[in-house]
């Protein structure tokens, strides 16, 4: 179907056809939404699995059965890799991104919308790809995320023939999408403001998409190399990282960390933008600090190329490499700290509404916070010893991604949902369901600190074999720690239920149900393919709040005067 | 303007208070209180090496500094909430963040926090350089062989070297004088293994193709486990070991009761079939 052809429906009812082979942003948007969302649902039923498993090791499972120690690995790596691939990546840049952009700065679409629709499809059939690997002969992949050979090259050794070669065609095919969305939101936003956006006037979300599109595309060039060698090991016989034939195993973690950990970044950045974005509506405050914020990400993302061996301290490099990735690693808590201390200083001398999405974006410095501040106990190189491949790393990066790709998503979805659908979430099932949350998702994550404390280590499907771990009281709070994480997924239901309903009962939402004043607010809720039949123009920085002198509490950028 | 004036000074006067009483209850916390508190780790498992200290006492630094800067923030964070929650006829303030005088509300903590990361460096790289850099001398060594999915070890026999006739090999099994320092010398034989003794604090992967030296010195007696921190495959759960610390004339002991070539050949056909 030619976009002219598709500009005539606009106004129609839309076919299944036309939403399955949009080359609309929005639509293209939902598709990674919903995809990221429903491999959300896969993801956490496979937490729920080995949680299980872990709390009452040996019983069958409810809803699976029972748990052998082959598909404790494959539901540990699969669990990973989706949550972090086909979760948070598309829902935060994918998703976010192609909503937002074209709305927030102006214009009607992508600057290459087939390109666009093509990353999609890319990525669903990614999604099913990796999918396929549970139902093919040896069972999904089972070598952690992180597929370091000469496990992951071998399938003598991971027992896994076809599961592990799946397994890295997805995550390859993945790449190739994020690619190709990449290149369209660098370009799109470089070149497709509107009339009058300078550089400074572009708002933070849009920037923070930009800067983990770019990080993503300089880091990833190394990792599709080093996974195409891994490739070539497992079904050409070559040994790129075979150590009896003179290959090394450890160039694939500097290869996978090379990317891995900007990727950290990728992901974090969106989520930060989404909740600045949100603090200044709710508090009515200018942003303080917007370029020490930008330029804050900029440093955070140049350092996070130089950081990535501390994943590699204990793994067997040269021990004097430690100290200068130690270094550079404790470096970048200055940026991550400063951005930190400007959303709270944002909220100074605000007007703070406590709406869901409000909640969700305090919720997010709160809750990152901890993250944070535990990522340096393992940054430390003295420290990283005892924690490596612990507990404690378990629950540290969960502090991180649980913010960013559940906190602040939901931050994001209940904030632009009037946007999208038209129709105004409730805010009370938006309440009950941010409490459930959050409460249940600290009860599972501090305990796995006084775990990882403990010794506990990771990616074992049963502690019973090993006597100091199976000490009553750590099984106890292992049973605790499941329990919780069965409220959680409870508390997602008021969530599904509001969200799906809201679509037909919610209250029909204005242009402008939150007095913002970014662009997509001047379109019409939800805004109609081309988004707006005239484009706006932009006369100043995205966050006039409270501007003394002035009646109203805020002051839209396409709004003349 | 006058009121304006008092109500700013009254929330910096409760600012500097709230900081101040952070660090000192902070002090009290992380230096006062017992030793054994919860967020120490060897409130959670013991001290049993002669390094396992060092890198206890920079776990605690590092829960100074963080667990300081963690509370400041939070203190402020729901501070800034509570007052600043919206009322009635109350508009917000207008503050772009981009003067001088506002930006030291984040250059101060900015470079406090570099003082802080400073002083962090400084105690990493001396644990680091201990700990995983420099061996200190050693007259003993242990051979640590990790393989899907056991572990192999191999002792120095009475004669206190390695690689003659009365070396005793071992499987998922290591046996330590306590108070002596051993080297030791890691290899796998086929995918990635780390060598965890939680009660050491030491961690260091095994990699195929390369020896890689370390050392520890066991300073308590008892029995530790020795785990696989290294995702290694479909038994990596079950790839645990026993270490056995005791003093040195109960080790000396043990290693004479152990028939040495016996263990071995028992060892070679257990390596292969452990799995089992």
């Amino acid at each position: 179907m030619s976009d002219s052809e598709q500009e005539n429906h606009g106004h129609h009812r839309r076919s299944l056809k036309d939403i399955l082979f949009s080359t609309d942003h929005k639509i293209i948007g939902f598709q990674y939404t919903i995809t990221g969302m429903l491999m959300a649902l896969i993801g956490g039923y496979m937490a729920y699995v080995f949680r299980m498993q872990l709390a009452h090791p040996g019983e069958a499972v409810p809803g699976f059965g029972l748990v052998t120690p082959m598909d404790y690995n494959a539901l540990v790596t699969n669990h990973g890799t989706i949550m972090i691939f086909w979760v948070a990546m598309p829902v935060l840049i994918a998703g976010f991104g192609n909503f937002l952009i074209p709305l927030m700065i102006g214009c009607d679409d992508m600057v290459f919308p087939r390109v666009n629709r093509l990353s999609f499809q890319i990525f669903f059939l990614s999604s099913l790809v990796l999918l396929a690997s549970f139902f093919v002969e040896g069972g999904g992949f089972g070598g952690a995320w992180t597929s370091y050979p000469p496990l992951s090259a071998k399938s003598e050794y991971n027992l896994t023939p076809a599961g592990d070669t799946i397994w890295l065609v997805a995550v390859a095919l993945e790449f190739v999408a994020f690619l190709l969305g990449g290149i369209n939101f660098v370009t799109t936003v470089m070149n497709s403001r509107a009339k009058g956006m300078k550089m400074h006037d572009i708002p933070m979300v849009v920037w923070m998409i930009v800067i983990a599109s770019i990080l993503f595309m300089v880091s990833v060039g190394p990792l599709v190399a080093g996974a195409v060698m891994l490739g070539f090991d497992q079904v050409a016989g070559t040994h790129f990282y075979d150590p009896f034939s003179e290959g090394d195993p450890l160039l694939w973690q500097h290869l996978f960390w090379f990317f891995g950990h900007p990727e950290v970044y990728v992901v974090l950045l969106p989520a930060m933008g989404v909740v600045a974005e949100i603090l200044c509506v709710f508090s009515r405050k200018k942003l303080f600090g917007y370029k020490t914020l930008l330029y804050s990400t900029f440093a955070t993302g140049i350092l996070s190329f130089v950081v990535w061996a501390h994943h590699q301290f204990v793994a067997g490099i040269d021990p004097r490499m430690a100290h200068l990735f130690t270094v550079t690693t404790l470096l970048i808590s200055i940026p991550i700290a400063e951005m930190v201390f400007l959303y709270i200083a944002t909220l100074y001398g605000g007007s703070i509404e406590f709406k869901t999405p409000m909640l969700w974006a305090i919720a997010f410095v709160a809750e990152f916070l901890i993250g944070g501040v535990t990522g340096i106990y393992l940054g430390s190189s003295g420290t990283d010893i005892y924690y490596h491949d612990s507990y404690f790393v378990v629950a540290h990066f969960h502090y991180t991604f649980v913010p960013i790709a559940i906190i602040a998503v939901f931050a994001g979805i209940t904030y632009w949902y009037p946007k999208a659908i038209g129709r105004m979430m409730s805010d009370f099932w938006g309440k009950v369901h941010f409490w459930g949350t959050i409460i249940s998702f600290n009860c599972i994550f501090i305990p796995l600190f006084l775990l990882g404390m403990a010794g506990q280590h990771r990616r074992i499907y049963s502690y019973e074999h090993f006597p100091e771990l199976a000490r009553p009281e750590l099984q106890e709070m292992r049973g605790f720690v499941t329990a919780s994480l069965i409220v959680m997924i409870i508390f997602q239901i008021p969530f599904l239920w509001n969200f799906i309903a809201s679509m037909f009962t919610g209250e029909k939402a204005e242009k402008n149900p939150w007095r913002s004043n970014t662009l997509e607010w001047s379109a019409d809720s939800p805004p109609p393919h081309g988004n707006w039949s005239e484009l706006p123009e932009c006369h100043r920085p995205p966050y006039e709040y409270s501007v003394p002198d002035r009646k109203e509490d805020f002051w839209p950028q396409h709004q003349p005067n | 303007m006058e009121d304006d004036k008092s109500t700013k000074l009254s929330r910096v006067t409760f600012f500097i208070t709230a900081i101040t009483c952070v660090l000192l209850a902070s002090v009290v916390f992380f230096f006062i209180l017992p030793e054994k508190a919860i967020w120490t780790i060897n409130a959670h498992i013991p001290a049993a090496s002669s390094f396992a200290s060092d890198i206890d006492w920079l776990h605690n630094m590092i829960t100074f500094f963080v667990g300081f800067w963690f509370v400041v923030a939070q203190v402020l964070l729901f501070g800034f909430l509570f007052m600043f929650r919206r009322k009635p006829g109350v508009k917000a303030d207008y503050i772009a963040g981009d003067t001088k005088e506002q930006k030291r509300w984040i250059t101060v903590p900015h470079f406090l926090v570099i003082l802080c990361d400073v002083v962090l460096i400084a105690g990493t790289i001396l644990v680091w350089i201990k700990v995983k850099q420099e061996l200190p001398p050693s007259e003993r060594t242990v051979r640590v062989t990790a393989q899907q999915w056991a572990w192999i070890f191999q002792h120095p026999g009475p004669d206190g070297k390695l690689d003659t006739t009365d070396d005793v090999t071992t499987v998922d099994e290591l046996h330590l004088e306590k108070d002596v320092i051993y080297h030791f010398e890691l290899q796998a034989m086929d995918v990635l293994h780390s060598f965890s003794i939680p009660a050491f604090r030491l961690k260091q992967d095994a990699v195929p193709g390369r020896v890689i030296k370390g050392w520890f010195e066991p300073t308590m007696a008892g029995e530790f486990d020795i785990q696989c921190a290294e995702m290694c495959g479909i038994g990596h759960g079950l790839m645990v070991a026993k270490l056995t610390v005791a003093e040195g004339e109960e080790h000396r002991q043990w290693l004479a009761s152990v028939n040495a070539p016996v263990t071995t050949a028992a060892a070679n056909a257990a390596g292969t079939a452990d799995f089992e």
